[in-house]
């Protein structure tokens, strides 16, 4: 890491000092200003310094069936693997599904679990996270401290903008994912003040691009949300749901969706329906699996990691 | 898990008794939709008013009953096995879908024959 930490901090300090201009690329958007000036840069624009964080998926703790006869033993060796990372990430990002059914044992475990990493975990709920009475009420009790709306937020790290948002809530007959106008609305106004420079991490549960539509593997109204983060030079949209890694990139903006640390999906369209991939148990833990991501200044800012509990 | 699973079994045992009494008796106003595969069974369902309809979720992954306009009638999760009953007092048509899988739609049609 530390020979490409020092490459990407050279890429974005070299300068053409000859003409009096110095260039400088970082998250993704080219910048030229003159010599002297450019200390007097505006206060939005970030200042990108490394770190590293995690994204887990889909525990669905409580799910007891083929092809995982208890989804928290593979949370716990999920767990296990960033305890035994060389440095503590600088958070954990879960985008959703904590629970099978939402029940209140079923988060106890989870945040039993995840409380060995000793790290801050930021959540988004997924749709098995909405199923108590309150219809999402008990996850927004539990982990909704900070959070807007319907649980949406956006925090900065270490020059970073991350957003997280809720794509499960509410959800209409026929349709997929879906954000809302309230919480667009919210977005608009929390991206606005922020430079093109400043690298934007997206953490929802529900795919932002439509992967499958029959399978509901979509988000409706994500169009909007995308729109506002075009004039970005780095944008990177993690999500869970499908349980399978998938990435697509359009313009500046990647989408990546992660692995479940519980059960394996099909690929799209594979198969009559979107249950649980039933895989020989020699098997499961290829197809699960956490995402490790390293954050340095650069065109690119984040390096990304997929990693096997196998 | 053993309680899940035994849980389940009955769910199952039960229904079959109640379809097998449906078959005996035709009167009976029952009807019954199945899910599997991420699917209603059928998806539309017609019956006389008056009829009690009992979805099973046969899925290995939880679900719901809830009507398009959220109101109608609502089940809470069902997991595998469970089962979910409505009276249909009312004739129309009754749209329905799965608040956690909305890709899931299906409707009862009430209208007297």
């Amino acid at each position: 890491m530390g020979e490409h930490a020092s490459r990407r901090r050279f890429l974005e300090c070299m300068g053409w000092a000859g003409t009096g201009l110095v260039w400088t690329v970082s998250g993704g958007i080219a910048d030229a200003s003159l010599l002297g000036a450019a200390q007097a840069a505006p206060k939005s624009k970030p200042i990108v310094t490394p770190f590293t964080f995690v994204q887990v998926s889909d525990s669905h703790i409580g799910f007891n069936k083929d092809p995982n006869p208890d989804a928290r033993t593979t949370f716990r060796e999920a767990v296990a693997r960033i305890n035994a990372m060389p440095h503590k990430p600088a958070f954990i990002l879960h985008t959703g599904d904590v629970s099978q059914l939402s029940k209140p044992a079923e988060f106890d475990d989870a945040d039993q679990i995840l409380k060995e990493t000793g790290v801050e975990v930021f959540h988004v709920p997924g749709e098995h996270d909405m199923l108590d009475e309150g219809q999402g009420r008990a996850f927004l009790d539990r982990y909704g401290r900070g959070t807007l709306g319907d649980g949406w937020r956006s925090f900065d790290h270490n020059g970073v903008h991350f957003v997280g948002l809720v794509n499960v809530k509410d959800l209409k007959a026929g349709g997929m994912g879906h954000l809302g106008e309230a919480q667009l609305d919210w977005l608009k106004e929390d991206l606005a003040p922020l430079s093109a420079s400043t690298p934007i991490v997206v953490y929802t549960h529900i795919p932002l691009w439509t992967i499958y539509a029959d399978w509901g593997w979509g988000t409706d109204d994500s169009a909007q949300a995308l729109g506002l983060m075009k004039r970005f030079g780095s944008v990177t949209v993690l999500n869970g749901h499908i349980h399978q890694i998938i990435q697509k990139t359009e313009g500046n903006i990647t989408f990546q969706t992660a692995r479940s640390t519980a059960f394996p999906q099909p690929a799209p369209g594979q198969g009559p329906a979107p249950g649980p991939l039933k895989v020989p148990a020699g098997q499961l833990r290829d197809m699960l699996g956490i995402r490790t991501l390293k954050v340095a200044p650069g065109a690119h800012p984040l390096a990304l990691a997929d990693s096997a509990l196998a | 898990m053993s309680y899940s699973y035994l849980r389940g079994g009955l769910a199952v045992a039960a229904f079959t008794l109640a379809l097998n009494a449906a078959t005996a008796a035709p009167a009976a106003e029952t009807a019954k939709v199945v899910i599997g595969n991420f699917t209603f069974g059928p998806v539309a369902l017609t019956v006389k008013p008056g009829t009690t309809v009992t979805w099973l979720n046969g899925d290995d992954i939880p679900h719901t009953v809830v009507a398009d306009d959220k109101k109608a009638f609502r089940s809470k999760v069902l997991d595998s096995g469970d089962s979910f009953s409505f009276t249909f007092t009312t004739p129309g048509t009754f749209a329905y879908f799965c608040s956690i899988h909305p890709h899931m739609t299906g409707k009862v049609i009430v209208k007297a024959s």
